[in-house]
């Protein structure tokens, strides 16, 4: 069946597709350049509307056991944010840790068609997947963490051979079912299991005897060598610490050209100026990623109002705890693994040290060049939920809406950032680059997030309304694999989304040594611990697309 | 998978899941014999007991009389439909069967809650209310040197809990890992598993379960630099409790572990709140992590889908379409008792253990045949248990690990969740 997409303004940065007027053909849920007598079936004519591809999030905590426990910890969060069910969708709740069937919907009605889950513990990628799997419409894929689990740091406080190191990275990603490697807080997420409670960038592991520069550097590498397409995704050393922006700069300059991403650096570019020694970094963070081509970044942007952050870090949220509001938390040590902290927050736009963070979100917006190497984030439900994303283009697309919520905010937090300088306006095709291309392309996904022939159909349509945070929060039309899922901004179908990943290879060889690993030390089998296809798949419900990688070297 | 394939020429199982208990022990050894499954390694009482069930596959019923499954399933569907308020309850089931019960509990307009979740609510409570750091099983066995085992019988809940994460004599951390000590914060507990070369000291503190939470008030008080008066602390000798507090100090890695079915005494949330603000206080200092167990039934599974589902753990009610949640007013035995329900779903698929509450409220039973009703239920329909008649996954008690089940045996018994699902196609 043959659909026409007619005459709307199509941004399509892939294919350097700038609010041309273009048609559109859908078949067998991909875009197709038909023959020119062939039938339309249906036809849906979009003169003057806004055509995207549909929205991909590519730092997004909506699956996985912290995420549950926040969760379980907030259900203040839920009342008054339930959901009930209709014939068409489940029930669910929630407003900055919504239920996964709601999550998925409201993604949807949103016009995104992909978000990845970015801190999926190798100990828990079961409960990740089985919860991505609850999350409906749109795809998934999840980052499996490293960087703090025992295996690894032994290898390298050993010197294994590199090649033993990237047989292990690449064992751990067809193991955990994952498209792309996280590092949170390098190494000190078990550090803090050793009661370290910081640990700088060149500062060693009191048991390994290895810092987070050798970490960062031998996944950065590793990954490059292993042909994985999404660079080491950071999330770097001193989280939410004055003084932090140090540390960045250094983590830049410490990658040696290697490529990295750095996840939602706005918590990471923080200075020390003034009364309240907390001043923005965010010009000297930008002006380093502008001038490192090899670098990109999401901003996990904060936005004002309740929530429960979620986080991998459970050495730096520990410290958190001090500011959790309501004063409740959960911070746990995970299996010789990993870690996780929750803890709920509240940002205030009346606070000098939130309105100060909302600012320097912004800032890094607005002075990184490359919306190529930018994309937007809120690192949900961190910063606040996914469900902010149409304010915050607003934000960004709109300077005289700007500089109005900037009246709101403590005025004092303007002083010690450069946002009220600032007069760039994001314009449609730099949306569609932040939101969708760029993200497409720095995971890896070969047919999304462009709408050029053989891209997979799916497409939102947006009513061109010059509020536009009216305009990204209701789309006119979502089709997900060419298939109509909403319509003016409601869910029409419900369909069951991808599980993206990515499978570099490795010597099964390593399996060996796993095996006695596992057996001597661990409470799961190493063959129980991998998750096979079927579990994804599970009869149907779920489906797998394997991401290509490049060649391994060596 | 390497796991599956035979040996002997038998469907002869390595590293096979238990679902017997919480902590799901992954290293089974199962192999069929002719009188049905055998364990050969690695059992232990429950898991033998359950593993070794013959197999018996009665036919489903209705009012007591055999019928065919589709009949039972479309009078159980028709009695959920004329139900006001239909509580979906037991839950002894997996992941999947969760999930069935979930989108039927919506469908249908009911309450969900699990069999055990009077225990689990100890600790919700408090997640609810003030949180807590906590450990895992991996974590505990490998980084531990203190060992509390508080008013909790845990040896008796989980047979291989001290075996698997208290006595290996392995460690991540060491090829000659220090001995742990062990203390028991409780009398009348079972120490008999606390032996072997990585056990040091064994401490006994013989105090009533109740009073744990005053012990442990005081020690959190001292450890603040407060006094306490007084020769006896919740009936404990005072140096005891000062040997205790000591004892955490000095720890380089203590883990409190309890198990919230054994603290069976009123609110005893308050005791698990006081243990975990105890634990966050040493942490300012030095590292230590609570440890909770019990998850007997599959009541992690059953909670942790619920929560990511509908956001909250259990006693959510669907009766008005949204998600409705009051921890006390859809707690399962208040509502029997106060006869707020007129129809009980009781699914529990492991053991025999979890039998269907005395009650006049009528029922559908989705049962192990291992279970045996004292009132005939409405509808019965026998199920398969997950990990032995079919396949599933498990959530462990820690909340981070989650298992894989296998079908070990050919059997008629049906998948819960595929009778669920039937059940609401027919409402």
């Amino acid at each position: 069946m043959l659909i026409k997409l007619t005459g709307g303004r199509v941004y399509d940065p892939e294919n350097g597709i700038d609010g041309e007027v273009r048609d559109i053909y859908i078949e067998n849920g991909r875009i197709v350049a038909p023959a020119p007598d062939a039938k339309i079936a249906h036809e849906y004519a979009l003169h003057g509307r806004v055509v995207m591809a549909g929205g991909i999030d590519p730092h997004s905590h909506i699956g996985g056991g912290k995420v549950t426990i926040a969760r379980m910890l907030m259900p203040e969060d839920h009342i008054g944010d339930e959901v009930a069910r209709t014939d068409l969708t489940r029930a669910g709740v929630g407003y900055a840790i919504p239920s996964t069937l709601t999550a998925g919907y409201r993604y949807a009605e949103m016009g995104y068609t992909a978000a990845f889950e970015p801190a999926m513990l190798p100990a828990n990628a079961r409960q990740a997947h089985m919860e991505l799997a609850d999350t409906p419409i749109i795809d998934k894929g999840a980052f499996v963490m490293l960087g703090s689990d025992d295996f690894f740091l032994r290898q390298l406080s050993r010197k294994a051979d590199f090649s033993a190191i990237k047989d292990y990275i690449a064992w751990t990603m067809h193991a955990a079912q994952a498209i792309a490697v996280k590092i949170v807080n390098p190494g000190g997420i078990s550090a803090f299991k050793f009661n370290q409670r910081k640990l700088d960038l060149d500062e060693k592991h009191v048991y390994y005897g290895v810092s987070p520069r050798d970490i960062i550097v031998t996944l950065a590498r590793g990954l490059k060598e292993l042909g994985v397409v999404h660079p080491i995704h950071i999330h770097g050393c001193n989280l939410g610490v004055p003084g932090g922006v140090e540390t960045t700069l250094n983590t830049i300059k410490g990658a040696e050209g290697l490529p990295i991403h750095l996840t939602h650096i706005q918590f990471h570019s923080y200075g020390t100026e003034g009364d309240m020694k907390f001043s923005s970094g965010a010009a000297r963070v930008a002006e380093a990623v502008n001038a490192n081509k090899n670098v990109s970044i999401d901003v996990g942007q904060v936005m004002f109002g309740q929530t429960c952050t979620a986080s991998g870090d459970a050495m730096r949220q520990f410290v958190n705890t001090r500011s959790a509001y309501p004063k409740k938390w959960v911070v746990m040590d995970i299996e010789c693994d990993a870690g996780c902290g929750v803890v709920p927050f509240k940002y205030r736009d009346k606070s000098f040290v939130n309105a100060l963070q909302w600012a320097i979100g912004l800032e890094l917006f607005l002075l990184v060049n490359d919306p190529w190497r930018l994309f937007l984030t809120t690192d949900h439900p961190n910063g606040g939920p996914f469900t902010c994303y149409p304010h915050l283009i607003r934000l960004l697309m709109d300077k005289s809406f700007r500089k109005e919520m900037m009246q709101t905010i403590n005025q004092d937090a303007l002083k010690y950032s450069t946002l009220p300088t600032l007069d760039r306006e994001y314009t449609l095709y730099e949306i569609a680059i932040m939101t969708r291309a760029g993200p497409a392309r720095s995971l890896g996904l070969k047919d999304r997030g462009h709408l050029g022939v053989g891209a997979c159909a799916d497409i939102t349509v947006y009513d061109d309304n010059p509020n536009r945070e009216a305009m990204f929060a209701t789309p006119e039309l979502v089709f997900k694999n060419g298939e109509l899922i909403v319509r003016n901004g409601r869910i029409v179908k419900v369909v069951n989304g991808a599980t993206h990943v990515a499978r570099p290879s490795y010597d099964p060889g390593i399996e060996k040594s796993l095996k006695t690993y596992f057996d001597d030390y661990h409470t799961v089998r190493m063959e129980n611990f991998r998750l096979s296809d079927e579990e994804i798949m599970n009869g149907g419900r779920g489906s797998l697309i394997i991401q290509p990688t490049g060649a391994r070297v060596a | 998978m390497d796991s599956e394939k035979s040996k002997n020429g038998a469907n002869h199982h390595l590293n096979v899941a238990c679902p017997f208990c919480g902590i799901v022990c992954d290293d089974l050894e199962i192999a069929p014999t002719d009188k049905g499954l055998k364990v050969l390694r690695n059992g232990c009482a429950k898991s033998i007991a359950a593993f070794e069930r013959p197999l018996v596959e009665p036919s489903p019923q209705v009012d007591g009389k055999d019928v065919p499954l589709d009949e039972a399933i479309a009078v159980a569907a028709q009695l959920i439909k004329e139900s006001r308020l239909p509580i979906f309850g037991g839950l002894g089931t997996d992941v999947d069967g969760m999930r069935a019960i979930m989108s039927v509990a919506e469908k249908g307009g009911g309450i969900v809650d699990h069999a055990l979740s009077e225990g689990q609510y100890r600790n919700f409570r408090v997640l609810q209310s003030s949180g807590w750091v906590m450990t895992t099983l991996t974590e505990a066995r490998n980084r531990a040197d203190l060992f509390i085992i508080a008013g909790s019988d845990v040896h008796k809940i989980h047979p291989r809990f001290f075996e698997r994460i208290v006595c290996n004599e392995m460690s991540m951390f060491s090829d000659a890992p220090p001995k742990r000590t062990v203390v028991f914060l409780g009398e009348g507990l079972d120490q008999s598993a606390a032996q072997g070369p990585r056990i040091g000291e064994v401490v006994t503190l013989p105090c009533k379960a109740e009073r744990i939470g005053e012990i442990v008030d005081a020690m959190r008080a001292m450890n603040k630099g407060l006094t306490i008066p007084g020769d006896m602390i919740g009936g404990l000798p005072r140096a005891m409790v000062e040997n205790l507090l000591a004892r955490c100090k000095a720890a380089t890695y203590g883990v409190i572990v309890w198990a919230p079915p054994s603290l069976a005494f009123p609110n005893a949330d308050l005791t698990v709140q006081a243990v975990s603000e105890f634990v966050k206080d040493l942490n300012s200092v030095s590292r230590f992590a609570g440890l909770s167990l019990g998850g007997n039934e599959g009541a992690v599974s059953a909670g942790a889908v619920c929560a990511w589902q509908s956001g909250f753990p259990l006693r959510v009610s669907f009766a008005s379409g949204k998600p409705d949640y009051d921890s006390e007013r859809y707690a399962m035995s208040r509502m029997l008792a106060a006869k707020e329900s007129d129809l009980l779903l009781w699914l529990a698929s492991y053991t025999a253990d979890l039998s269907p509450p005395e009650t006049d409220v009528p029922m559908i039973l989705l049962a192990t045949p291992a279970i045996k009703p004292t009132r005939t239920p409405r509808v019965y329909i026998p199920v398969g248990t997950p990990g032995i008649d079919h396949a599933g996954l498990i959530v462990r008690v820690d909340n981070v690990v989650s298992l894989p089940l296998r079908k070990l045996r050919q059997s008629k018994l049906p998948r819960a969740a595929d009778v669920l699902a039937s059940i609401e196609a027919s409402l």
